[in-house]
């Protein structure tokens, strides 16, 4: 079972590489569609928003499996016209049809997500924002997108994971991701353990980035604590001394949104 | 309108291989589905137990279960556990022939294990959302544990979970299209060897999509209604 790590770890390490690099390159390319597609989803005239549902609906609705080979192997019936168009050195490539598929899909689930967010933002504060003046895109900018990203951070570090594992499926057209090299390295080596290291691969992949990622959220929601001190341990490094001052001056602080509230 | 012709029914078309696919596709997420509850509902159990025993192996579950690639899992079965029932057949006797491990039976068996992972989460929280004061009112009048939880519990578990677990079905019936990957006849598989057959890719994934897209519609509007009748004696907030 060890052996096999030594002679075929670093090519595991290589596919988990690609997995990363696939999965947050289309996560970000998502990100970077989805905001504007949200916005116009949650309050653009209703000509624009049909379109997007209808986006929405059969990216969640049809298996990332047939899309992937609707983009990759689908592309090829098109081929002359792609080569005119001077296209097809995209289309010909396993991880630029999977880079795109990946995108439109994660994009379609992260912008029903931002719209959940974007619908939680409390009102009022929209409407104090609009009273004192403030154009719209210092509106988006201050009030709204920073309640939206807030609500929605859970859900998309979700969204973030289901793409990672829904990934794998691009071995199926030939990326070598590290599901890739698994099935590349079990095929020559009958060997089942790669499987397992290959889990294992992927659960510390998740558990990493579910941990950033919560202390990411902790990051947002640092105002709506209730005191920094109480809720998180002191570090036994840290002498109580130097410490001390600074509860009194956080509960202060925070004291004043109770208040106002 | 060469295009329908493809799709067409008889010797010429593809249409019928396409259907015998559905079916397969069909009849792999209805099979998979009451043995992922199965797994989901001992899951759920496990993990609202008192034991820390069932608690830490249903968590050790979910977790590995949920941070793994489906596809992964259903090669873990499909090769794993046919791997496993070859070396225990020729431990037993030397002389025995090489046994096909279904794709079926593997493809059912994965899918099942990730529907319990999930369901489990689901049905652990319905669960831990009921109200305590009914359980306790229905030991107070002598209910034994079993009838506790066939009367009391597990009705309002299932109208609690219906969403959740409604999102988890419309992702089994689209996890099916792995199987394919093992060489199942599912829809998917059928549609490769259509392509290979005529070089129309496009037009047979665009079909399969399509059919996708429409099963999962069909059975969105199911879900609704469905959690519409489990609602009707509650009233709204």
């Amino acid at each position: 079972m060890f052996e096999l790590l030594i002679d075929y770890g670093p090519r595991l390490l290589d596919g988990a590489f690609m997995t990363l690099q696939l999965t947050f390159l289309s996560v970000l390319i998502a990100a970077t569609l989805s905001l504007p597609l949200a916005i116009v989803r949650h309050s653009g005239n209703r000509i624009w928003r049909a379109p997007i549902r209808l986006y929405i609906s059969f990216f969640r609705g049809t298996p990332l499996l047939a899309q992937l080979f609707l983009v990759y192997y689908g592309s090829g019936q098109f081929r002359p016209e792609l080569q005119e168009l001077g296209l097809w050195w995209f289309f010909r490539d396993p991880f630029y049809c999977a880079l795109l598929t990946f995108s439109l899909n994660s994009a379609a689930y992260q912008i029903e997500i931002l719209r959940g967010g974007l619908q939680a933002v409390p009102y009022g504060e929209v409407e104090a924002g609009i009273a004192i003046g403030l154009p719209r895109s210092l509106l988006y900018r201050k009030i709204i997108l920073p309640h939206t990203y807030r609500i929605a951070f859970p859900a998309l570090g979700n969204e973030i994971i289901l793409m990672l594992k829904g990934g794998a499926i691009a071995s199926v057209i030939t990326v070598l991701d590290l599901m890739g090299h698994t099935r590349r390295v079990f095929s020559q080596t009958f060997d089942i353990s790669v499987y397992f290291w290959a889990a294992l691969l992927y659960l510390v992949i998740t558990c990493a980035f579910v941990l950033v990622w919560r202390q990411g959220e902790r990051y947002l929601t640092r105002h709506m604590r209730r005191s920094t001190h109480q809720s998180s341990p002191t570090p036994a490094s840290v002498p109580t001394a130097e410490k001390k001052p600074t509860p009194a001056i956080a509960a202060e602080k925070m004291e004043q949104p109770t208040h106002a509230s | 309108m060469e295009w329908f012709n493809y799709l067409s029914f008889g010797a010429q078309g593809w249409g019928d291989e396409l259907l015998s696919g559905l079916a397969i596709t069909l009849a792999l997420a209805l099979v998979t589905l009451p043995l992922g509850l199965m797994i989901g509902m001992t899951t759920a159990a496990a993990s609202v137990s008192e034991h820390k025993l069932p608690r830490s192996a249903a968590f050790t579950f979910t977790t590995t279960i949920r941070g793994i690639p489906e596809l992964l899992t259903l090669f873990m079965i499909y090769h794993g556990v046919g791997l496993l029932i070859n070396k225990t057949l020729k431990w037993f006797d030397p002389q025995a022939a090489f046994f096909e491990f279904s794709p079926f039976v593997a493809g059912t068996v994965a899918l099942a294990l990730v529907f319990g992972g999930y369901s489990g989460e689901v049905l652990r929280g319905a669960w831990q959302a009921l109200d305590k004061g009914q359980k306790e009112a229905a030991q107070a009048i002598g209910m034994s544990r079993l009838q506790v939880f066939r009367r009391i519990e597990l009705p309002q578990i299932f109208r609690l979970a219906l969403p959740g677990l409604g999102n988890l079905w419309i992702n089994l019936l689209k996890d099916t299209a792995l199987v394919s990957v093992i060489a199942l006849n599912d829809l998917m598989r059928m549609a490769n060897i259509a392509v290979g057959a005529t070089k129309k890719p496009f037009l047979f994934f665009l079909t399969v999509c399509l059919t996708y897209w429409l099963i999962c519609i069909f059975f969105e509007w199911c879900i609704a209604r469905l959690e519409n009748r489990a609602n009707r004696g509650i009233r709204a907030a």
